[in-house]
């Protein structure tokens, strides 16, 4: 049995960037699919709307689990084999996309009627109101909750290592799996999971009352 | 009520409109003439249906039957080049405002001639400047609406509408959110605007107002034109025991 060593840390602390990147990934990968997702719960055609509307139905009714399944052993069945990463960041999107796109259909839908009546008695059309007008607000909106999704997407990349992907959790299982200290490198990896987040729950509260106070900064 | 003898300046024309909500019927046969410098106080009871018939010649709601144009130019039609040739033709301001929050004041009234009549950035500030000292808040224009008080909000609002040059302006109970004191300098820049030539078609609580500017004055009861005619011959002789009613109610 080795004892826990400094090595061991470093080996920690590696893993965790591998949690930054994935959780970038998602981030990114839901946002741009999330957007389109939000847009079309909003649009004015149903077919749309029902298209949106089912596939954040279908993702937040099933497991992230299970989606890393899909995306990883399932593909892979198909002939689509994809690295763990890619798996990983590919379920990560979906799932991502799912909820963003309902953050941000709410925010769209904060923003009041009258300031569509309102720019569209100016002549602008759908896609200037939504770029000049009603964006920006819900953009203002959407800030605290999304950070404070953000927290969910960090510790939700621990399930990638299911599917052999050594982010933050496996790099804790692989350790243990040697020294045999789940406790105390449990607690480490928590500790470490936990200064990633919360910076982001303070990030977002701190938003929070900004938004709240309106826009009297600037 | 028929309709008033349609002239060739007619500017706006509503001809036995019909609007409804679900099976409620809010305009019952609405016709309306508008001349050219004309301005046309609607006045009416919460539900008279005089809200929705502005909304109407906005083009904000759909019309179940009759027709309304805007100098020739049939609102409703489907199309973007319609639609683009309305708002050429009418700019409309609300009870709330409607100010973009997020913009400041210059910016609230640039965008729409940047973006729809594709001025130059430098001449649509100028345009800017220029209605607001018509307003009178050119000293607002780097505010933010949140810094500004409801009457300013609302000058700001008009100002915004004047800027694309609109053949006729329509205002939905513009002072209804205001206590007496930003009321008074509303209207004294919509009154400026009347004696300027503009036409507008002012829905209105303000029986003063309705009194001192308007030409033509449109008593609404249930979804119709109930009386209507020139202001101070409507207010003297009125003919039908509603009206009577509400004009000695308002006082």
């Amino acid at each position: 049995m080795i004892r826990l060593n400094a090595h061991h840390l470093w080996y920690l602390i590696t893993a965790a960037q591998w949690t930054v990147l994935l959780s970038l990934i998602a981030f990114a990968g839901g946002a741009l699919v999330g957007l389109p997702i939000a847009l079309m719960r909003v649009s004015p055609s149903r077919a749309l709307r029902m298209a949106a509307g089912g596939y954040i139905q279908l993702i937040q009714g099933t497991p992230l689990l299970i989606l890393l399944f899909l995306t990883y052993f399932g593909l892979g069945i198909l002939g689509y084999k994809l690295v763990p990463i890619v798996a990983a960041g590919l379920a990560l999107t979906l799932y991502a996309a799912a909820f963003l796109g309902e953050i941000w259909r709410g925010c769209i839908e904060a923003v009041p009627r009258t300031q569509w009546e309102a720019s569209d008695c100016l002549g602008l059309d759908r896609f200037q109101q939504y770029a000049y007008v009603v964006l920006p607000q819900a953009v203002r909106m959407a800030i605290p909750p999304t950070v404070g999704f953000m927290v969910q997407i960090v510790k939700n990349t621990s399930l990638a290592s299911v599917v052999g992907f050594v982010e933050l959790a496996r790099a804790g299982q692989i350790v243990n799996n040697s020294t045999f200290e789940p406790f105390i490198i449990f607690s480490i990896v928590a500790a470490i999971y936990f200064a990633m987040c919360y910076p982001l729950s303070m990030a977002s509260r701190y938003l929070e009352r900004g938004a709240n106070a309106g826009r009297a900064s600037h | 009520m028929q309709a008033a003898p349609a002239t060739s300046a007619a500017v706006v024309r509503v001809a036995s409109v019909v609007k409804e909500f679900g099976t409620l019927r809010v305009l019952d046969g609405v016709s309306l003439d508008v001349a050219r410098g004309q301005t046309v106080a609607i006045i009416g009871r919460s539900g008279s249906g005089k809200s929705t018939l502005l909304r109407c010649i906005a083009g904000l709601e759909t019309i179940q039957a009759g027709k309304i144009e805007i100098c020739g130019h049939e609102v409703g039609r489907p199309g973007k080049a319609a639609r683009a040739q309305l708002r050429r033709d009418v700019g409309m301001v609300f009870q709330g405002y409607n100010l973009f929050p997020h913009l400041t004041v210059e910016r609230n009234i640039t965008l729409a001639l940047t973006l729809v009549k594709k001025q130059p950035r430098h001449a649509a500030q100028k345009k800017a400047a220029e209605v607001l000292r018509l307003v009178g808040l050119t000293d607002k224009i780097s505010s933010y609406p949140e810094q500004l008080s409801g009457g300013q909000q609302q000058r700001v609002a008009i100002a915004r509408s004047l800027a694309l040059s609109p053949q006729v302006m329509l205002f939905d109970e513009v002072t209804s959110a205001l206590d007496p004191e930003l009321t008074a300098e509303v209207l004294a820049v919509m009154e400026d605007l009347a004696t300027r030539g503009m036409t507008m078609i002012t829905v209105t609580h303000e029986m003063g107002f309705a009194r001192k500017v308007a030409n033509q004055v449109v008593f609404m009861h249930r979804g119709k034109i109930w009386e209507s005619g020139p202001t101070s011959e409507l207010f003297a002789r009125p003919q039908t025991a509603e009206f009577k009613q509400f004009i000695s109610s308002e006082l």
